[in-house]
Parts: C-alpha cells; structure tokens; sequence
C-alpha cells in the first residue's frame, strides 16, 4: 500500500518552513487561471503547471494565485487574469507554458503589461 | 480531453463551483475485471432530478454564464466510446456522485493522465478544500488526505506553491511505484 510518508511531509516542511516564514499581509498582485471545461480542455493546467513553478522560484510574498471557472470566453482559452492592486485587470488570451512564463515575470513581477497577449482590459 | 485526469480536474472544479467543501476521487483499476472507474463526490449543493436525466446533453446545463454545459457530456462521450457510460447520483442539499467506468484495454481508452498534476492544481487552487484521493490498482492502493497533511504541517499553509510542488513530485513518485506493482519499492502506510 502506497502512501505518502510522514517522513516525505516533515522534509517538506523544513524546506518550506524558512521560505514562508516572513509570509504575511494582502497581496498585491492577484493571478487568476480560468479553469472551466473549455480552460482545462485546452491546456490551463500546464499554465497552472507552470506558474505554480514560477511563483515557487520567485518566493514572492505578495502575489496569490488563485483558480476560477469559465468567464465565458471559451475560444481564447486558456485565459489568465493578472491584476496588480490599484490597475486594471489584464485579461490575457491562448495561454501556454511559455507565455505565462512571460507575464508572470514581466507583468506579475515587473508591472509590465504584455499587450501582445492581452485580450483587452476588463 | 487528452487525459482522464482532465476530466477529474473538470468534475471537481463542478463540485467546487456548487460549493462543496469535500471532495472525494476514488479510482479502481482492475486488470482482471478490465475495468477502470472514477468516482467523483462532492458535499456541494447537488442538483434537481429533471438534470440529472439530461446531464449527457450538452445543452443542459446549470450554469448562467452561457447556455451551453460540456463537462459531464464530455466525460460521458469518453466512456461511451470504451464501453463503458457515467452515472450521476445528486440531491438538491446532499452534494453530487458522479461515476464513469471504462473498459480499461478498449483502444479508445484515454490515458489517465498525469493525476498528481490534478491534484496539485486542486490543492493549490482551493486552500479550504478538502481532498481525499484513493487508487486502487488490483491489490495496491495509494491513499492521498489532505485533512491528514493539514494536521501535519501544522498551520503551514498546504497551497504554498514550495509545498504543492514537493507534494505533486511525492505524489507523482507514489502512482509511479504503484503502476509498477509491488515490490521492494513499496512505502510504508502507517506512520
């Protein structure tokens, strides 16, 4: 019988322990993967994938990331939603990997708008 | 859908949507009985009988943002395809079972995809769910509770994305050792 060890969560939780430690307060960028039948069809959870590695890598305290369903715009999926506190929100189209590798560095890090993906603002 | 596992995200993401707090994944491998089942429930609010007849109609749906609904008919056209149908218990109040059986060697047979990637979007996406995945493959079994892994880490959030990646490679590794059968590899399952 095949079961995660205690041992596997205790480890986690050292490596994790520092990294959280100074986690505190709202955040200011909110990163937001549309997950309904159409996002997953074509391809959300790769992006999720793939921004759940960036946001590991980048440690960053004030940026969540957080699932929705579909937003009715199922034939620009999968679509990402990036809103930085006090701007509008960035809705951006056909995500992958790559892209959102992009805009998680240059817009969700940086504040720079990727226009090129962007599906418009909201 | 490519995956099964695409699917498991999908009808989870229904479940949450309904407001669910619980959400439990069983899937059943039998090589004997050549048969593979998925079920999926959840606590949510259930639904009216009148849906449940039309669920594989893809112009019945509950949602209001468009008119058309494609989970439940996707997944059910995936398993008509094998031999094999869903089925849909719900009640308005009570939540909503949802099984999909298959015939597990049809060549029409989807993959079942990569299930810890499944999981580690549904751990990081809903911090305030709760998860109970079980696999059963022939005598092995793979248990995944993350009411237990909230216990043990003790306050440290399980959607930190260090956590969640650790735990999809730990989950990852675990359905790997089970596919291959039991051997020396085998984790111990009672602390």
């Amino acid at each position: 019988m095949a079961k995660l060890t205690i041992d596997d969560l205790k480890r986690i939780k050292e490596q994790t322990i520092k990294s959280t430690a100074l986690r505190q307060g709202d955040a200011r960028v909110k990163v937001t993967v549309h997950m309904g039948t159409c996002g997953i069809a074509s391809g959300a959870r790769d992006v999720m994938n793939v921004l759940m590695q960036e946001m590991a890598e980048a440690d960053r305290q004030d940026i969540r990331v957080v699932t929705a369903g579909c937003m009715g715009m199922c034939s620009s999926e999968p679509n990402v939603t990036v809103e930085v506190l006090d701007s509008e929100p960035i809705v951006y189209q056909h995500m992958d990997a790559n892209r959102m590798r992009q805009v998680f560095r240059r817009h969700a890090l940086l504040g720079e708008v990727q226009t090129d993906f962007a599906l418009g603002k909201m | 859908m490519r995956e099964l596992s695409l699917h498991v995200l999908d009808v989870v993401e229904n479940g949450i949507a309904a407001g669910a707090r619980c959400i439990t994944i069983r899937v059943e491998e039998s090589t004997a009985r050549d048969r593979l089942e998925i079920t999926i429930r959840d606590d949510g609010r259930g639904m009216p009988a009148e849906k449940i007849r039309n669920l594989a109609d893809p112009f019945v749906t509950t949602r209001t943002t468009r008119r058309v609904g494609l989970g439940l008919s996707l997944l059910a056209a995936a398993a008509r395809r094998c031999e094999g149908d869903i089925r849909v218990d719900a009640e308005p109040g009570r939540g909503t079972e949802v099984t999909a059986f298959f015939r597990r060697s049809h060549i029409d047979r989807a993959p079942l995809g990569d299930m810890a990637a499944t999981m580690g979007m549904l751990i990081i996406g809903n911090p305030h769910l709760d998860i109970v995945y079980t696999h059963r493959l022939d005598e092995g079994e793979f248990v995944l509770d993350t009411r237990e892994l909230k216990a043990e880490l003790e306050g440290l959030s399980l959607s930190e994305p260090v956590v969640v990646q650790h735990l999809t490679e730990s989950i990852r590794r675990s359905l790997n050792e089970l596919a291959s059968g039991p051997g020396e590899g085998t984790v111990n399952d009672h602390p």
